[in-house]
């Protein structure tokens, strides 16, 4: 016995000097790139409380003393206030449907047995396969003939049917874990199959909503090429759609640009900080295992 | 239970309908519609395999693919070397993982879009971040952007987007790795780099299958960078913005259509070439 601790004794020993080196070189490369994601942002903040003049002549100094102009120009001049609402109105209404309609046709995938079940299944895979760029345009179409393009309905639906997979798959993951004798209890209780699904799948399967919520929001969000084509007339162009068109248009407008870039992306990190929790707690039950 | 059928035919019925209406369908009128030559919505002319001839001959989809393929190399060995690296050192340290795997996921929440503004700014030739500091290093100025340099200049910000997205699938994967694993390899004297590449990347191989198929199909759909940084000049098409041109801003709906499926070819035909490339890989561990 004696001699065999020692020599673990040793082997711990003998690491954790070794490890001091090599942890310390990967602290600093953590580090290292930790910095190529706030220095960026960090930079562009700080410009963004600059005319473009000192952006141009001195973009590393700090804006010591702020000034608004640029968020001034860019609400007034060029109606990022209403932008942020259409962004805010169709991804929420995205998310919403997502998740209505994606729960639901998880809850019958996870707990319900029927033959149609591995069909669909495959059906739900397949889709997954189709980019948007495969579908883009009869969905032009589509929205032409029912004189639902440059509303907020189109881009909602197409953006609803373009996740419902990746929620329903998560979702499904999620509630096939949830233990049967829930079920029952509620039986029992005389719930239905939809009262059933509101007071306790829905409630129990709440970290796979979230997450579900988060990316689903984010993606739809932050896509441009849709916005591009099926909603970009200003009464309801995202706020994506108008990033592009002001870089094109006040591309030499430095500060401007600097302030839209901050006006779009520190929002959503705010909203990222706070929920930053969920994405992990979601990505580890659901993503991975699809 | 008694009244399934249903219940099972209400809950699946919005998803039904709007996945035929707005994939299923879609997908199979450009399949349809590639068959087409086209003038607008309304008017068109059945030409067999015309549209898939001209596929065949055109020079610049045969650049963008070039382009697209030349992106995804950068993404495979940089996107996805880099996150794996960096989950394997998160794994390793005790300090501070909650703050790295927050930082590091910043750019994932960041639109493409506005990415690529802020890369605007940075490759900016008179003031932008880089010759900035060029500048101050007493050094010439670089023009960025040029023909030969745009589409790397392009993955750098495209790589750079999704490293944190993938370093928590993979930061997830590792910590799903049983301690006895570690354990054992620690008596053997498995440290440091070789426990990286003898037990944690064997160990995680078919989630780092899922991220590769996940970046090939990504970086298909590369649009925003290229459509934001370059223009898509220069010697920077790629397929998403040549199939925009063709298809939207030329509204050339038939051969746009044509395009479309040579796209969902290819990925497809990639994602199965690289689950079979690294099938073979799986054995010899």
């Amino acid at each position: 016995m004696q001699p065999a601790i020692s020599k673990e004794h040793k082997i711990r020993q003998m690491k954790s000097s070794r490890f001091s080196l090599g942890t310390t070189l990967m602290y600093i490369a953590l580090t290292a790139w930790s910095l190529t994601t706030i220095y960026p942002l960090f930079w562009v903040v700080n410009n963004s409380f600059k005319v473009s003049n000192d952006v141009i002549n001195s973009s590393f100094s700090l804006s010591l003393k702020p000034v608004l102009v640029n968020y001034t120009t860019a609400f007034d001049r060029i109606n990022l206030g209403k932008s942020y609402i259409n962004s805010l109105i169709m991804s929420g209404g995205t998310v919403l449907l997502v998740l209505l309609f994606g729960g639901l046709a998880a809850y019958v995938l996870a707990r319900f047995t029927f033959k149609a079940k591995r069909p669909i299944f495959s059906l739900l895979y397949a889709t997954l396969l189709i980019p948007a760029f495969a579908t883009v345009v009869p969905v032009y179409e589509i929205l032409i003939k029912t004189s639902l393009v440059n509303t907020y309905w189109g881009l909602i639906l197409p953006h609803t049917a373009g996740n419902l997979t990746f929620a329903t798959l998560v979702i499904a993951g999620y509630m096939s874990t949830i233990a049967k004798e829930l079920e029952e209890a509620a039986f029992i209780d005389g719930c239905n199959r939809w009262q059933m699904f509101v007071k306790i799948f829905f409630p129990v399967s709440r970290p796979a909503f979230a997450s579900v919520s988060i990316f689903v929001f984010l993606w739809s969000y932050n896509d441009l090429f849709s916005a591009l084509i099926f909603v970009n007339k200003e009464s309801v162009r995202p706020i994506v759609a108008l990033l592009s068109q002001i870089s094109s248009q006040y591309g030499t407008d430095f500060g401007l640009m600097a302030t839209a870039v901050t006006l779009t992306v520190i929002p959503i990190l705010i909203v990222y900080l706070f929920i930053s929790k969920f994405i992990e707690k979601g990505l580890t039950e659901g993503a991975i295992k699809g | 239970m008694k009244g399934d059928r249903k219940y099972i035919l209400i809950f699946l019925f919005p998803m039904a309908a709007l996945m035929s209406i707005f994939l299923y369908y879609p997908f199979f009128k450009s399949l349809y519609l590639s068959f087409y030559r086209t003038k607008g919505f309304f008017d068109k002319k059945f030409i067999g395999w015309d549209n898939y001839e001209r596929l065949v001959s055109d020079k610049l989809l045969g650049a963008a693919t070039l382009h697209t393929l030349e992106l995804m190399l950068y993404v495979l060995i940089f996107q996805v070397g880099i996150s794996l690296i960096l989950a394997t050192m998160v794994d390793n340290i005790s300090k501070f993982q909650r703050f790295f795997r927050s930082v590091f996921f910043f750019p994932v929440v960041i639109s493409g879009t506005a990415i690529s503004l802020l890369f605007v700014l940075f490759y900016n030739y008179n003031f932008g971040l880089l010759n900035g500091i060029l500048t101050g290093l007493g050094l010439e100025k670089v023009l960025w952007l040029s023909e030969s340099t745009a589409l790397k200049a392009i993955a750098v910000p495209t790589v750079w987007h999704y490293v944190g997205f993938y370093f928590v699938l993979f930061l997830t994967a590792m910590s799903k790795i049983p301690a006895d694993y570690y354990d054992a390899g620690k008596i053997e004297g498995i440290n440091g780099f070789k426990k990286m590449t003898k037990l944690t990347i064997p160990l995680i191989l078919s989630d780092i299958k899922v991220v590769i198929t996940l970046a090939i199909t990504g970086t298909l759909k590369v649009f925003e960078f290229v459509w934001v940084i370059s223009r898509a000049q220069n010697n920077t098409d790629v397929l998403g913005t040549y199939i925009y041109k063709k298809a939207l801003v030329d509204q050339n709906f038939g051969y746009g259509s044509t395009i479309a499926i040579y796209m969902v070819v290819l990925g497809v035909i990639l994602a199965l070439l690289a689950n079979r490339l690294l099938k073979s890989d799986e054995i010899t561990y």
